[in-house]
């Protein structure tokens, strides 16, 4: 049998699906252009960010109104807490991927300061991270949600890298400053992004299990 | 339609002639003589029907004064423990038997089992005859008009903790009452009417009774007598009697109606 | 730890059934139910239909019993005395457990005064010094006394719904009963005489054990602390409301309360 709630789920569903596809695309695009040193990549961000804040209204106001017309309980309850809160996070993400897109710019105004390796990486496993959050939730995937919080931890550990490393350069040479200044900035951007993946993933075990695990609350 | 209504005034014909014809006979022979006269020798002129009307009220009290009561226990045992006692439903076919026997087995019954053993016909008889009459109609009616109080009403009782048989008297049968009375009442009147089985029983008596054991007159077998006799004085009186027999019977439907109208506008709010 | 802080962190049970089953002739109706209801306390019951709620609750006063045919077994202990045990005059057991039912049911031929009074007055009490504070005591406390104090003397049929309702609740509180059961009280009002008589059961439960079956999962939501899911005479899932409402642990609870059946 399918209840009311369960279609207008499936439609808000769809809308956070898209949202979290505009995110993944944003995030893959700012990274890709400072990477491959493509800076007309750029202007697509933009154009994504301004997207995802337009699901972001669509999806807080589907919200509200299945809160108001459907008075779901239990599981649908959680879900559509988890979802609110999830929405607030992928926005979040949308305007990290635009300043990644403004470090990014500002970096790609001079020549490279060394070849990027753990940045790519970095990179590579945040996408990975905010993929696996999407799914995990989308499929109500339980051991994938858990997987994203031991993701960020290599997060965390390549960001700590990142800032030794370029801390070094600094030092070093003082020419440097501005652009490892940008790198810091976009790895910090970075690990934002693992943040968010995160706080999704444990919204996801939440609307799966009913436990609340984040700041270490079991 | 025209036809509904011609076959209504057809059934309320033979009543409005009854009437007519009994006031125009009897009404100019209704004086204080009728009241307080006993039946006078043939040829005397004169007499009334007091003993006849003493009679009837003392039979028709008696029964009613025994009748009432257990026909109301019986209603009440069938409608509010009916359900789980084995003894309810032989209980309820006797009284469906006895409401639907020929009054005049009633009287050869009582004849039977009180008559021939006294050796006497008895005013104490006639009234047993009427309470064997009046107790089904009495159990009959309370029964069903007991299990239309809705349950909910009994277990408001009961949740307020008063024991069953105060919940019984106090919630049930006081809603009930209205119709019950009616009933009661409705039994009373049709009693009253009856002729065939005192015939076996009080027998008739030209006098006042002078004990429970002894036989009595009675309002219908009295004009039976007087209008079976060749005189025209009695049949005079007859008619008189039949008058007072059937405006008696009348007042009583009528009363019935009113208070049972009284309960059913309570009803409706 | 004092042991009055103890009584307030771990409250005192009312009421417990131990492995109660309700009999409709062979049919048995309520499995085997276990279930604590604690003092001062909300406990909702919910549950699809013919899932024993109703036949749950009148066990809790031996109300069951009066249905020919029916039984009840097992154990309800109130305040730690079982009201089964052999000898318990069932009479006394229901002035103690007082009783709402779905639809108001005032006696027609009573006054509104005479319903309130009625638990006293048909057990013989008659002195209106001692029932007059009653009644406006029980009046006051169904949240009804300033609707009727002018009309004391009126039928309490012509009471509209939400009144008599609140009328029954008077009339149950006037004995002073520990504990109340209600056997959806609100199905059969409006939705300002609900919110009245949620209000109101709010207040009561400061001095009352309130037991409470309900069709409608907002209202056992909003105003219960406990709350126990029946399904085919079993109790799945008891447990504190909010946590029966977010995160059930049964799959059925779930089912059932996101209307998936029922």
């Amino acid at each position: 049998m399918e209840r009311q709630i369960d279609i207008e789920i499936r439609a808000l569903k769809e809308l956070i699906l898209n949202m979290g596809g505009c995110v993944e695309k944003a995030i893959e695009e700012a990274t890709q252009a400072l990477i491959l040193r493509e800076p007309q990549r750029l202007q697509r961000v933009y154009e994504l960010e301004t997207k995802i804040n337009e699901h972001h209204i669509q999806v807080d106001e589907a919200c509200v109104k299945i809160l108001a017309t459907q008075s779901p309980l239990a599981a649908d309850l959680r879900w559509i807490v988890a979802t609110i809160k999830i929405n607030t996070d992928l926005e979040r993400m949308g305007d990290q991927a635009v300043n990644i897109s403004h470090n990014g710019e500002r970096y790609l105004t001079e020549p490279a300061l060394k070849p990027l390796i753990d940045l790519p990486r970095m990179a590579s496993e945040v996408r990975q991270m905010v993929r696996s959050c999407l799914d995990a939730f989308v499929r109500k995937d339980l051991a994938l949600a858990e997987k994203v919080l031991e993701q960020d931890d290599i997060v965390d550990g390549l960001k700590n890298e990142i800032f030794d490393e370029l801390r070094n350069y600094m030092v070093t040479d003082s020419t440097s400053v501005s652009r490892a200044l940008n790198l810091i900035l976009i790895a910090r951007n970075l690990e934002r992004l693992g943040d968010h993946a995160t706080n999704i993933a444990e919204d996801v075990i939440y609307a799966l299990t009913g436990k609340d695990i984040r700041h270490g609350h079991s | 339609m025209i036809l509904l209504v011609t076959g209504c005034a057809l059934a309320v014909l033979p009543l409005l002639a009854i009437l007519m014809h009994l006031l125009r006979e009897g009404a100019s022979s209704i004086d204080l003589n009728f009241f307080t006269q006993v039946q006078k020798p043939v040829g005397e002129l004169g007499g009334g029907m007091a003993h006849a009307i003493l009679g009837t009220a003392a039979q028709v009290g008696l029964a009613a004064g025994l009748g009432v009561p257990l026909g109301l226990a019986c209603g009440i045992y069938l409608a509010e423990y009916g359900g789980r006692e084995r003894l309810a439903g032989p209980v309820r076919f006797a009284l469906e038997l006895l409401a639907s026997t020929p009054s005049i087995l009633v009287g050869v019954f009582v004849y039977g089992v009180i008559v021939v053993p006294m050796k006497k016909f008895s005013l104490f008889s006639g009234a047993l005859a009427l309470m064997v009459i009046l107790l089904p109609l009495v159990a009959r009616t309370s029964e069903e008009l007991l299990r239309l109080i809705p349950q909910h009403l009994r277990e408001a009782g009961l949740a307020l903790g008063l024991p069953r048989w105060k919940v019984i008297l106090s919630v049930v049968l006081r809603s009930a009452w209205p119709g019950v009375w009616a009933a009661i009442l409705l039994g009373i009147a049709r009693i009253a009417g009856e002729t065939a089985p005192l015939v076996l029983t009080s027998f008739g008596n030209p006098t006042f009774p002078r004990g429970l054991d002894q036989p009595s007159a009675s309002l219908p077998l009295q004009i039976y007598t007087y209008a079976i006799s060749p005189f025209d004085e009695w049949h005079r009186l007859a008619w008189a009697g039949a008058l007072v027999l059937v405006f008696t019977v009348l007042a009583l439907n009528a009363i019935t109606r009113l208070t049972g109208g009284s309960n059913e506008r309570r009803r409706a709010d | 730890m004092s042991a009055d802080e103890q009584t307030k962190l771990q409250p005192r049970i009312e009421l417990e059934t131990i492995g109660l089953q309700a009999y409709f002739g062979e049919t048995r109706a309520v499995h085997g139910v276990s279930l604590r209801m604690p003092r001062h306390r909300l406990t909702a019951l919910i549950g699809p239909s013919g899932c024993g709620k109703s036949t749950f609750i009148r066990c809790l006063n031996r109300l069951h019993e009066e249905i020919p045919g029916a039984r009840a077994e097992g154990q309800v202990l109130l305040e730690g005395e079982d009201i089964y045990r052999r000898g318990v005059d069932p009479v006394l057991i229901r002035r103690r457990i007082g009783m709402v039912f779905q639809r108001p049911n005032p006696f027609p031929t009573m006054s509104i005064y005479e319903n309130v009074a009625s638990g006293l007055l048909l057990a013989g009490v008659k002195d209106r010094r001692t029932l007059d504070p009653i009644v406006e005591r029980s009046l006051k406390q169904a949240a009804l006394w300033d609707e009727v104090k002018d009309q004391l003397k009126r039928t309490g049929t012509r009471l509209s719904g939400g009144q008599q309702q609140r009328l029954c609740i008077a009339r149950a509180l006037a004995v002073e009963p520990p504990v109340l059961l209600m056997d959806e009280p609100t199905s059969a009002l409006d939705p300002i005489s609900t919110a009245r008589i949620e209000e109101l059961l709010l207040e009561l439960k400061k001095a009352v054990t309130v037991v409470m079956v309900t069709h409608n999962m907002q209202q056992a939501a909003r105003i219960s602390d406990q709350t126990a899911f029946f399904l085919l005479g079993d109790m799945v899932e008891s447990g504190p409301t909010d946590a029966i409402f977010t995160n059930p642990k049964d799959q059925r609870t779930e089912q059932y309360i996101t209307g998936r059946f029922g």
